[in-house]
């Protein structure tokens, strides 16, 4: 009983947040309603039995995917009023998309049949003490193994070309070279002087790296 | 009675009793870790620390107290009024609910859940909207800065602390807390992983923004950080919050290394003490350890605490993470095998 009470509240709130993402005028409120739409998503998640999944939503998506987002949504410079008068300009091109997008669900859904052993496997439920955890980590790293790793590959792979079209000219900016500061010794930096009195010390000739 | 708490009403209030027993505790707790800084801290710089209100000025956190809620809470007139109000809530809370899952005695937790280290993860990693919400919705050029640079700190120290959590859970093979805790029943895991236990507490330090990595309030060049329009209650909050991270900090690093509620001799005088006995002595050595290292240490430069995440603790982490992994395979002493 009051595990359909929170289902209902849960997915009442996932589908108003959704609809807020799209409808709210400021970026960083529709951000924050997408959030709240991923945190509701993990609650289905939890009341479905899948916990493993619920946490992993929270952290991947929530604690860093959104995170990312945030950040540039906070620093873009947004002009509020510009957003708004475009609406109407683009409004017969994003009708146009999302009527084909309507269609091929619709498509979809109409064509959709449940597979055959489906019900066979409501029949036979995960013994009671196989966690999720356990059931999901032993399927993916065994029969999926290749599907896993080339994921990881694929996610590399985009870090790898992400990372080189920001990395700019290594000798260009201010480094800090920790290993060259440690290595510096007293005697190449300093000089002790007993001045005399009216001549005072002689300063060596600037070399060309100080220059 | 026992049957009454089978039904569903009985549960929701046997839940609710049990939520009330670990909060007012906590914010108890939460109340004298302020005054305990401030007296070893005064100690330790040869001060005497608060001393006025009450015997030895125990009364302090309640005058304390009493001081913000009379307070004006002052809302700033280019703010997000909604999300400045609700970024204090946020830390607060989560810093609340966290503790749900954990165990200060073996079975006594709130929900005993299978995941409940991943759930800590989870709510750690939420912390961090309490912080961006804060210095967005101020709308101030301090409380931005604090904000960025508290949330590029946090995610960078977690990706470290979950390798630790990882090297911590391949020697458990449960991601349950109370399991991670039985696991050192013959060993505490500080000593067989104390290079990770040493990443954990100083990830544990710039993951709760404390000294020396208090960079997101530092005081002397962005004024107070993220917090900086905040007032009243709303700031107490945000106060509040962050001692509760804290302790919680300290309780997970107890459970994963230092054996939670387990006696350090298994042997007979020190197994009749209760196990909530020796899980807050060690939850108070470790937070000791957290006022101790305040004030001890100059605060970092912000590229050198980056520097030390990404360069140094991720590798490190990674590193032990395959070789504990590889240890364990080679002489057969992975866990569920």
């Amino acid at each position: 009983m009051i595990a359909n009470i929170f289902f209902d509240i849960a997915s009442a709130i996932l589908l108003a947040s959704a609809v807020m993402v799209i409808s709210s005028r400021n970026p960083v409120h529709s951000v924050l309603f997408l959030i709240l739409a991923f945190i509701n998503a993990a609650v289905l998640f939890l009341m479905a039995g899948a916990e493993f999944l619920a946490m992993v939503l929270v952290i991947v998506y929530v604690g860093a995917v959104a995170v990312l987002f945030m950040f540039v949504v906070m620093m873009l410079d947004v002009d509020f009023v510009a957003l708004r008068e475009g609406v109407q300009r683009y409004a017969p091109v994003g009708l146009a998309v999302g009527v084909v997008l309507f269609g091929e669900l619709a498509f979809v859904a109409v064509n959709w049949t449940i597979a055959p052993g489906a019900t066979l496997l409501v029949l036979s439920p995960t013994p009671a003490d196989v966690t999720n955890t356990v059931a999901l980590g032993s399927l993916l790293y065994t029969k999926y193994i290749f599907l896993f790793q080339m994921s990881g590959a694929i996610l590399l792979v985009s870090m790898i070309g992400a990372i080189v079209l920001t990395l700019r000219d290594r000798n260009r900016g201010k480094r800090q070279d920790v290993s060259a500061q440690h290595a510096r010794v007293p005697a190449d930096t300093m000089r002790m002087v007993n001045a005399k009195l009216g001549e005072g010390a002689k300063l060596p000739e600037p070399t060309e790296e100080a220059l | 009675m026992m049957a009454f708490f089978d039904t569903d009403i009985g549960f929701v209030i046997l839940t609710l009793l049990k939520s009330l027993a670990l909060i007012v505790p906590l914010l108890i707790g939460v109340a004298y870790l302020t005054y305990a800084e401030r007296k070893v801290m005064g100690a330790i710089q040869l001060r005497k620390g608060p001393n006025v209100v009450g015997p030895f000025g125990l009364a302090q956190p309640f005058a304390d107290a009493l001081k913000m809620m009379f307070k004006e809470t002052i809302i700033p007139a280019g703010s997000d009024r909604i999300l400045f109000m609700m970024a204090p809530m946020i830390t607060f809370g989560l810093a609340v609910v966290a503790w749900a899952v954990i165990p200060v005695n073996d079975h006594w937790a709130i929900a005993n859940i299978n995941v409940g280290i991943l759930y800590l993860l989870a709510i750690s990693s939420l912390g961090v909207y309490g912080i961006i919400i804060a210095g967005w919705a101020s709308n101030s050029k301090y409380a931005f800065l604090g904000a960025l640079r508290s949330a590029a700190q946090m995610v960078s120290y977690e990706v470290s602390m979950g390798f630790v959590i990882v090297t911590v859970l391949i020697c458990v093979g449960s991601l349950n807390l109370n399991d991670i805790v039985m696991a050192q029943r013959h060993v505490w895991f500080a000593i067989p992983l104390f290079p990770m236990f040493v990443i954990f507490f100083i990830s544990g330090l710039a993951e709760t923004n404390r000294a020396p990595f208090d960079l997101a309030e530092g005081e002397t060049e962005i004024v107070a950080g993220f917090f900086v329009e905040y007032s009243a209650m709303s700031f107490a909050l945000f106060f509040l919050g962050e001692y509760a991270n804290m302790i919680l900090i300290s309780a997970t690093t107890t459970i994963l290394f230092l054996g939670g509620w387990l006696s350090p001799i298994p042997l007979a005088p020190f197994t009749w003490v209760p196990g909530v006995v020796w899980f807050l002595l060690k939850l108070f050595a470790c937070l000791f350890t957290f006022i101790w290292v305040r004030a001890t240490f100059p605060r970092y430069r912000y590229d050198q605490l980056m520097a030390l995440g990404w360069k140094v603790f991720l590798p490190l982490s990674l590193g032990y993470l395959v070789l504990v992994a590889g240890v364990l395979e080679v002489f057969g002493w992975l866990p569920n095998a």
